[in-house]
C-alpha cells in the first residue's frame, strides 16, 4: 500500500463509512444535491482549517479565527458600501485584514513569547469588538456582488469556492511537505530549541503561519459573504472550535510536529457530512451538536492508539490483520 | 540463621535468562553477584545490559529463564516489587521532576504526612541525611531540583536509592553527567555500600573507572553473555575486542604527541586517510573569544583556536563549560566581548548568525537540544542545510539524500532507512546523526559539548576518528569533556574552567590528570581564602 493511501485510508474509511450510514438511513442522503449542497457549505471551514493546521503543527492555536472572520468580512462590506471601491480591492483588503490580525497573533506570540492560546484569545475579543463598530453591529446588505463564488458551476454541480478551497489544500500540503518553510514549521513543532540552536531562527516561520492563517480566513469571510449576500457583524462565532475540531479528526498532534492538511481536509467533510445526515435525519440541533462532540472524542482516542507505538492497541490490531 | 552457611551464597543468581521483544535482546545470559561485589557490565549500546537492568527492576518481565535473589526464586512483576525486595536502581536518564523541591523528589515514594498534610519539617530532615550520604549536605532541600546541574541532579538520584532498604543496586552509568571529584565521591559511596554487603551491577563505558571499582566484569554482545573477567587484570584492548566482535584498535598515543613524531593523527581505515595534514601552531587563528562576559558566570573569558587544532575544555560541572560554548554560538546572551572568525570581528547575536558565519555546536542534551526524536534521520541531519540542499525554498530530495547518504558513511552512522525515526538509533548513532549535520554544512569551527556522553566503545572511537581527520582538513574544534584522558588523547591543547573563567592552559608536554584537576579547583581555592 502506498504510504500517502496508509496516512489516509483511516480517515477516508471513517467518512465513507458515515456517507454509508446515512444512506442507508434517509433515501433522500445519497443524492446529488446533498452533495452539491456539501461543497456549498465546507470552502469557509475548509481554508481556516487548512490555515489552523499549519498553526497547530508549529504546537500553536489560533483561537481567534471565527471573530477574525467577523472582522474581515466587516472591512469588505465597509469597503464596497462605504468606501465605494471596486470589488477586487475590496476582496484584497478583506484578506489583507485577515492577515494582519493573523500577523499581530503571531508577531505578540513568537516574539514577545506569549503563549497563542492566550493572544489568540485576546484577539478573538478583539476582533470581533471591531467588526460591531466598524459595522454599528447592523448586518450589511451586499447583494449579489460575490454571489458567482458560491453557485453552482452550471453541468458540474459545484461551487467555484469548492475548488478554490481544495486548491488551498492542496497547496497548503505541498508547502508542508516538499518546501524549506514546511520542513521547518514541522521541526519547529517537534522541537524548537533544535531547531533554533541548528541555525534556524524559529520566530519568521512561526509568524507566517499565523499571517497565512488570518489571510485565509480573510477568504473563508470572502465564501461566506458570497453565500449570504451579506455581511454579518456575528459571522463565524464558534468557528474556532470546528476548525480545530477538524484538525484534530484528522490526527494532527497539537503537541505539534506532526500533522496534515490533506487529513484536516476529510475532517472538514467528516464534520460537514455529520452535520447534514443528521438534519436530514431530522436530529435536533442539541442532539447534532452531543454527536459531533463525541465523533471528535472518538477520533482523538483512535488516533492516541494509532500513534501510540508498540504494544498500543493499533499494534494489537496490525498484528491480528497479518495473521 | 547466621550461623548456616547458606547452600548458596550468591546474593544474584541468573540462570539462562532470555527475554525478545521483536528480535532477541538477551539470549541465555547467566550472571552472578555476590554480597559485597561490584560487577561491572560492559558492551556497546543495544548489547542488553539495560534489558537485564530492567528485568532485575521488575519493569520487564523474562520470556524465559530462572533468577534467584539470595537463594530464593525471584521474579518481580513492578518496580514496587523489586524496591520492597531491596533491588533499587538509578537509571542513566534523569528521573526528577524539576518543579518539585529536592526533599520532594527524595520522600516522592514515601512522603510523610500529618492529618493527611505533608510534614514539611520532616521531609526536610530526611532529604538533608539523605543528601550527606552522597556529599551535597550544602544543597538546599528547598531547591527545585530543575535549579541543580546535571551532575548534582544524578547525585540526588543516588541519594534517593541510598534512603531505601538496599541490599542490591544497579547503577546505569552512573558517571555519564559527573565530574572527576563527583565520581570520587560516588565511588567513596560505592565502597561504604559495598562494606556494608550491597552488591552493585555498575553499567559503565568507562574502562578506567571499571578498572578501580569492579572486581568482576562481565561483557554482552548482542545480548549474550561473552566473558567475565577479574576487574583487576583487565585488559582494554581485550575488552574492546570482545564488545565489538572483531579486532578493533584503540588509539593510545596521545594526538598532539604523535604528530610531533611527524605522524599525523593514525588512521586505521586507509579509506578515511588524510590527503593534507595541518600544523596548526603555524596555520592562522580560525577563531578567538576576546574579553567575553555572559552574567550570572562567564567572565572575561578569552581563547583562541588555530584552523586544524582541537581545543579541549576542562573544568568541573558548575564551571561554565557548557555556558561558554552557548554563548559563544548566541544561544545565550553576552553582556560583552567580541568573537573573531577568520580575522574579521564577528557579531553573533544568535544561533543563526553563527551557523551563518561558518560555526556548528553539538549540543550537550542531544535528545532535548540537538535532535528532533519523532522525526527521520534525513530531517535531522538537513536541519542545518536547508540553503543549500533547495531551490527557491523548495526542497531539493534528491540532494538531500546525496548528501546524507555521504555524510553518514563519513560516520559509519548505522542504521536501517533514512526515514526512520532517530528515536530508534542508539545513543552512539544519534549523536553521530547531529555531528552528520555540521559535516554536511561543512563547518570550520565545531563547538562540541561532551561529544561522546552516553555513546558506546565502537562510536566514541569513530567520533574521535572524524574529529582529528575534520583537524586534519582544516577546521577549528573546541570540545568540553568530563573525562580527562578523553580531552588529553584528543585534543592538542587543554583550557580548565572554574568557576566562570579561564584558569589554566595546558600543552601536551605540561599536562597530567593531577595538573588539570588541580587547576579545575582553582576558583574554588580562591574564592574560599579570600
Amino acid at each position: 500500500m502506498p504510504r500517502w493511501l496508509k496516512d489516509y485510508a483511516p480517515l477516508l474509511l471513517i467518512w465513507i463509512a458515515l456517507v454509508g450510514l446515512f444512506s442507508l438511513s434517509s433515501d433522500r442522503f445519497f443524492t446529488a444535491a446533498t452533495f452539491s449542497s456539501l461543497a456549498n457549505q465546507i470552502p469557509t471551514l475548509t481554508v481556516i482549517a487548512a490555515g489552523m493546521t499549519l498553526v497547530i503543527i508549529t504546537a500553536g492555536i489560533d483561537l481567534s479565527v471565527g471573530s477574525v472572520l467577523g472582522f474581515a468580512g466587516a472591512v469588505f462590506g465597509l469597503a464596497l458600501l462605504s468606501w465605494e471601491v471596486p470589488v477586487p480591492v475590496a476582496v484584497l483588503l478583506a484578506i489583507l485584514a485577515g492577515s494582519f490580525a493573523g500577523w499581530v497573533n503571531g508577531w505578540i506570540s513568537a516574539r514577545l513569547r506569549v503563549p497563542s492560546f492566550i493572544v489568540t484569545l485576546g484577539m478573538l475579543e478583539i476582533a470581533r469588538g471591531l467588526s460591531y463598530l466598524l459595522t454599528d453591529s447592523q448586518t450589511q446588505y451586499l447583494g449579489g456582488t460575490l454571489s458567482s463564488l458560491a453557485r453552482p458551476i452550471p453541468g458540474v454541480g459545484l461551487p467555484p469556492s469548492f475548488f478554490i478551497a481544495v486548491t488551498v489544500v492542496i497547496l497548503l500540503q505541498v508547502v508542508l511537505t516538499r518546501t524549506v518553510f514546511g520542513r521547518r514549521i514541522i521541526a519547529i513543532g517537534t522541537n524548537e530549541e533544535a531547531v533554533r540552536l541548528a541555525g534556524i531562527n524559529p520566530i519568521g516561520p512561526k509568524i507566517a503561519v499565523f499571517a497565512i492563517t488570518g489571510a485565509l480566513v480573510g477568504l473563508g469571510a470572502l465564501f461566506y459573504t458570497a453565500r449570504l449576500g451579506s455581511s454579518d457583524p456575528n459571522a463565524g462565532s464558534g468557528l474556532e472550535l470546528s476548525a480545530i475540531a477538524a484538525v484534530v479528526i484528522g490526527g494532527t498532534s497539537l503537541m505539534g510536529g506532526r500533522g496534515s492538511v490533506v487529513s484536516t481536509f476529510i475532517g472538514v467533510l467528516i464534520i460537514a457530512t455529520l452535520e447534514t445526515g443528521l438534519a436530514q435525519l431530522g436530529a435536533s440541533e442539541p442532539l447534532k451538536r452531543v454527536i459531533t462532540g463525541a465523533v471528535i472524542i472518538v477520533a482523538a482516542v483512535i488516533d492516541g492508539w494509532r500513534t501510540a507505538g508498540p504494544g498500543g492497541p493499533a499494534a494489537m490490531l496490525q498484528k491480528l490483520l497479518k495473521r | 540463621m547466621s550461623g548456616a552457611p547458606s547452600s548458596s551464597p550468591l546474593r544474584l543468581e541468573a540462570r539462562g535468562l532470555h527475554k525478545r521483544y521483536n528480535v532477541p535482546v538477551l539470549t541465555d545470559f547467566d550472571f552472578t553477584l555476590a554480597p559485597g561485589e561490584v560487577h561491572a557490565l560492559v558492551g556497546s549500546n543495544g548489547a542488553g545490559k539495560s534489558t537485564f537492568a530492567r528485568i532485575l527492576c521488575g519493569l520487564t518481565p523474562a520470556s524465559a529463564g530462572t533468577l534467584r535473589l539470595d537463594g530464593e526464586p525471584y521474579t518481580p512483576t513492578s518496580k514496587a516489587q523489586a524496591t520492597a525486595n531491596g533491588v533499587v536502581m538509578v537509571l542513566q536518564e534523569l528521573n526528577l521532576i524539576p518543579t518539585l523541591s529536592v526533599a520532594e523528589n527524595l520522600g516522592f515514594e514515601d512522603l510523610p504526612s500529618r492529618f493527611g498534610f505533608i510534614d514539611r519539617p520532616e521531609l526536610r530532615r530526611r532529604a538533608q541525611a539523605a543528601l550527606k550520604l552522597v556529599g551535597l549536605g550544602h544543597i538546599d532541600p528547598d531547591q527545585p531540583a530543575g535549579e541543580l546541574g546535571v551532575g548534582q541532579q544524578q547525585l540526588v538520584e543516588i541519594a534517593a536509592a541510598l534512603t531505601r532498604e538496599c541490599r542490591m543496586l544497579i547503577l546505569d552509568e552512573p558517571s555519564a553527567a559527573l565530574t572527576a571529584t563527583e565520581t570520587e565521591e560516588l565511588f567513596a559511596r560505592i565502597r561504604d555500600l559495598q562494606a556494608k554487603g550491597v552488591a552493585i551491577i555498575y553499567v559503565s563505558h568507562r574502562m578506567d573507572e571499571i578498572r578501580r571499582i569492579a572486581d568482576r566484569v562481565t561483557v554482552l554482545r548482542d545480548g549474550r553473555h561473552i566473558a567475565t573477567h577479574p576487574a583487576k587484570e583487565l585488559d582494554v584492548n581485550e575488552l574492546i575486542r570482545e564488545m565489538a566482535g572483531h579486532a578493533q584498535v584503540i588509539k593510545t598515543a596521545n594526538r598532539a604527541g604523535s604528530r610531533r613524531k611527524g605522524s599525523n593523527a593514525k588512521v586505521k581505515d586507509s579509506s578515511k586517510s588524510l590527503t593534507f595534514a595541518f600544523d596548526p601552531l603555524s596555520s592562522g587563528i580560525a577563531f578567538a573569544v576576546r574579553g567575553l562576559c555572559a552574567p550570572p558566570l562567564l567572565r572575561d573569558i578569552s581563547l583562541e583556536v588555530h584552523a586544524g587544532e582541537i581545543v579541549g575544555i576542562a573544568g568541573l560541572v558548575g564551571a561554565g563549560r557548557t555556558e561558554l560554548l552557548r554563548a559563544i554560538y548566541g544561544a545565550d546572551p553576552i553582556t560583552a566581548g567580541e568573537i573573531e572568525l577568520g580575522g574579521t570581528v564577528t557579531v553573533i547575536p544568535d544561533p543563526a548568525a553563527a551557523v551563518a558565519a561558518g560555526m556548528g555546536m553539538v549540543p550537550e542534551d542531544r535528545k532535548a537540544d540537538g535532535l528532533l526524536l519523532p522525526r527521520s534521520i534525513l530531517a535531522n541531519t538537513t536541519l542545518a542545510c536547508h540553503d543549500r540542499l533547495s531551490q527557491r525554498g523548495w526542497m531539493d530530495t534528491t540532494a538531500a539524500r546525496d548528501a546524507t547518504l555521504e555524510a553518514a558513511s563519513a560516520m559509519a552512522l548505522k542504521y536501517d532507512d533514512l526515514h526512520q525515526p532517530v528515536a530508534e538509533l542508539s545513543g552512539g548513532n544519534q549523536q553521530k546523526a547531529v555531528i552528520a549535520r555540521w559535516l554536511m554544512r561543512n563547518s570550520s569551527v565545531l563547538l562540541l559539548d561532551e561529544p561522546t556522553r552516553g555513546v558506546d566503545a565502537a562510536a566514541k572511537d569513530s567520533i574521535y576518528q572524524l574529529m582529528a581527520d575534520l583537524a586534519a582538513r582544516g577546521k577549528a574544534l573546541l570540545m568540553v569533556s568530563s573525562e580527562l584522558p578523553e580531552l588529553m588523547a584528543n585534543c592538542d591543547r587543554i583550557l580548565v574552567m572554574s568557576t566562570g573563567r579561564i584558569v589554566g592552559e595546558f600543552a601536551p608536554d605540561d599536562w597530567s590528570e593531577e595538573r588539570i584537576t588541580a587547576a579545575a579547583f582553582a576558583g574554588h581555592m580562591g574564592t574560599a581564602q579570600s
